[in-house]
């Protein structure tokens, strides 16, 4: 009888692939779904699927602090409705419309107010970080629904849809194919950028930051610091996830600053699996379907919210991982 | 001269009026935020629902007052029935929860409030219900015919809370919870039932709310969102107070509800609550560990 060695030496099966070549086929093949699925979506669910880009993007934008970071913020709602309302003011403000102009607006509002939040929210950690986002969001949802004159108050403002343009180059109307494909772009386009950072020395230290503060700080890096870049560049991909839901929609509200849409972004978050970037877009796509679901089995008038609310609890407890959390390794390599 | 014309521009029946209903408004809300600091001192769970509890002690109220007639029945009834529900939601959601991080318990109370703001929302309707006041009696108070309800809001506010405090202060359970809150594996080692003890202080808690919720109902409407208003509000009386510290937080209340009712002499209401989120940051930035609590060394 042989004694079985007591180490696995057999060597592990190599993949003929590189963990590189994997990402990128894999991000190639969603990509032509998402680029293919508006020509054979009926109209509705064009809308639908475009919408669930916004909002995973917002999503993604607060995974940086909730996933990487460790600090779940509770005001998302802030960044991304002062990224609608700057795009407002420009699509009011200039005639004709520009989308370039309605970008630049609404990601220097949200960088202004991220800044804001920034700075003295990061003073405080784990729970007192959250209420103070959330107490802050709660800040711009009060001054932008009771200063009518600027704002439009509780009707919010209406704006013309600005044409899709690159100045001298070519000019095109929205049409909701292009809409898809442009938004498509853009959250694409973030999550390539974020995914660079993260993985990035500036990554790895917000990383070490959510694993061990005090050690982080110890070895010599300016965890504040670290922290307010953190926030801003949260804050600024939230902006923009506004800017473009502004531009989709057409219309900036007060409701959008309310705290209610900060907890969508976590619960988005946690549906769909913390730190790996793509997982809240996952979570968001998850939460917006069951919504739709549910709303058209049960009616218009069924409060959603409670079932859902059910299935996120009994998630926490027993899948706190998200419904990506068992690719989160391999999605951070 | 200008001294008695700058006296004279001081509205002084509108601050003597704003001091009173600032008093009332800050006992009320020292009655939920100390709820929300016994729960957080005890198991450093921050309750989202807190809100809800207190919107959800109102609605029983409602009910409980059309159907018998009497406010201290309606009183008593959504006191029990939420510190019960309390008790239940504790079980369910909180109590798999220990040991985890402290963040995936805000998550979880948040998915408790969403789930109670929209389950009043169904049951009851967009439409604010009003309670009647159990007694309707007015004195003078300058112009105003003030009522003397308001004033029995606060005494009774003052009351629980005492009560409460005598209760942690002698009761045997009251030790067992102070107990819990200083050292939780002690008080474990020493036979002292910790799961239950945190099930009991969230109970209480859920009470404390429910109780103010009835309580304040006959000044304003009964509606589905007056939840999230107040728990913001105790959330920075919490913070401002000193996380976990029952006198500062009364102490905090107090301060913030007057501050926010001198504010409304000048501005609407809506942008009195700027008031509040001010002190908030200042306390942040010059006093992150509260103000009403002594200098940690």
């Amino acid at each position: 009888m042989t004694i079985a060695p007591l180490d696995n030496t057999t060597p592990i099966k190599k993949t003929r692939l590189s963990h590189n070549a994997v990402f990128w086929i894999g991000f190639s093949v969603v990509m032509a779904l998402l680029i293919i699925a508006p020509l054979v979506l009926p109209e509705f669910w064009r809308r639908f699927l475009t919408e669930v880009l916004i909002w995973g993007l917002l999503a993604m934008s607060s995974d940086i602090l909730i996933g990487y970071t460790g600090m779940v913020s509770f005001g998302h709602s802030a960044f991304f409705g002062l990224g609608m309302y700057g795009a407002a003011a420009a699509l009011l403000m200039f005639s004709p419309p520009s989308l370039l102009l309605a970008l630049a607006f609404g990601l220097v509002a949200s960088a202004l107010v991220a800044l804001f939040v920034a700075y003295f929210s990061t003073r405080l950690r784990d729970i007192y970080f959250a209420i103070t986002t959330l107490i802050f969001s709660q800040i711009f949802y009060v001054i932008i629904f009771t200063w009518t004159e600027v704002t439009g108050g509780e009707n919010g403002l209406n704006f013309r849809r600005p044409p899709l343009a690159i100045p001298g180059l070519f000019s095109v109307q929205f049409t909701s194919e292009t809409m898809h494909w442009f938004v498509l772009a853009v959250v694409a386009g973030s999550y390539l950028i974020l995914r660079r950072i993260m993985h990035s020395p500036f990554g790895m230290v917000l990383q070490s930051i959510r694993e061990n503060e005090p050690r982080t700080r110890a070895i010599g890096y300016p965890v504040q610091r670290y922290k307010i870049v953190a926030v801003m560049l949260s804050g600024l991909f939230a902006g923009l996830a506004g800017v473009l839901y502004a531009v989709q929609n057409r219309f900036a509200a007060p409701d959008f600053i309310f705290f209610l849409i900060s907890g969508e972004t976590v619960i988005f978050n946690v549906m769909g699996g913390i730190g790996t970037l793509v997982g809240p877009i996952v979570g968001a796509g998850f939460f917006l379907l069951l919504r739709e679901l549910l709303g058209r089995l049960f009616g218009e008038q069924f409060p959603y919210l409670i079932p859902l609310g059910v299935i996120f609890i009994v998630m926490i407890i027993f899948l706190p991982q998200g419904l990506l959390g068992f690719a989160r390794r391999w999605l951070n390599r | 001269m200008e001294l008695t014309a700058i006296l004279l521009s001081i509205p002084w029946d509108q601050i003597l009026i704003q001091t009173v209903n600032g008093v009332v408004t800050g006992m009320i809300l020292a009655l939920i935020a100390s709820g929300l600091t016994l729960i957080f001192g005890i198991m450093d769970v921050v309750n989202f629902a807190h809100g809800e509890l207190f919107m959800l002690g109102a609605y029983i109220g409602v009910v409980v007052l059309a159907t018998t007639g009497n406010f201290w029945l309606a009183l008593l009834m959504a006191t029990l029935v939420v510190a019960l529900l309390g008790a239940a939601i504790q079980i369910a959601t909180l109590r798999p929860l220990i040991g985890r991080d402290p963040l995936t318990t805000i998550l979880a109370t948040f998915g408790v409030s969403l789930i109670l703001q929209n389950y009043a929302l169904w049951q009851f309707g967009p439409v604010a219900r009003k309670i009647q006041e159990p007694f309707t009696g007015r004195f003078n108070l300058f112009y105003l015919e003030y009522p003397w309800y308001r004033l029995m809001i606060a005494a009774l506010s003052a009351a629980i809370i005492g009560g409460f405090w005598l209760f942690l202060k002698y009761g045997k359970y009251g030790i067992w919870i102070r107990a819990t809150t200083q050292d939780r594996v002690m008080a474990q080692a020493m036979g002292i039932p910790v799961p239950w003890v945190h099930t009991a202080a969230f109970a209480i808690g859920a009470g404390m709310a429910a109780a103010s919720g009835v309580l304040f109902g006959p000044l304003v409407g009964v509606n589905h969102t007056m939840g999230l208003d107040w728990v913001l509000k105790a959330f920075i009386v919490v913070v401002v107070g000193g996380m976990g510290n029952l006198g500062g937080s009364i102490a905090a209340a107090i301060f913030i509800s007057l501050l926010e009712a001198y504010a409304s002499i000048w501005v609407s209401p809506a942008q009195a609550v700027i008031v509040s989120f001010i002190v908030l940051i200042l306390t942040l930035l010059f006093r992150p560990t509260g103000l009403f609590v002594p200098t940690p060394k």
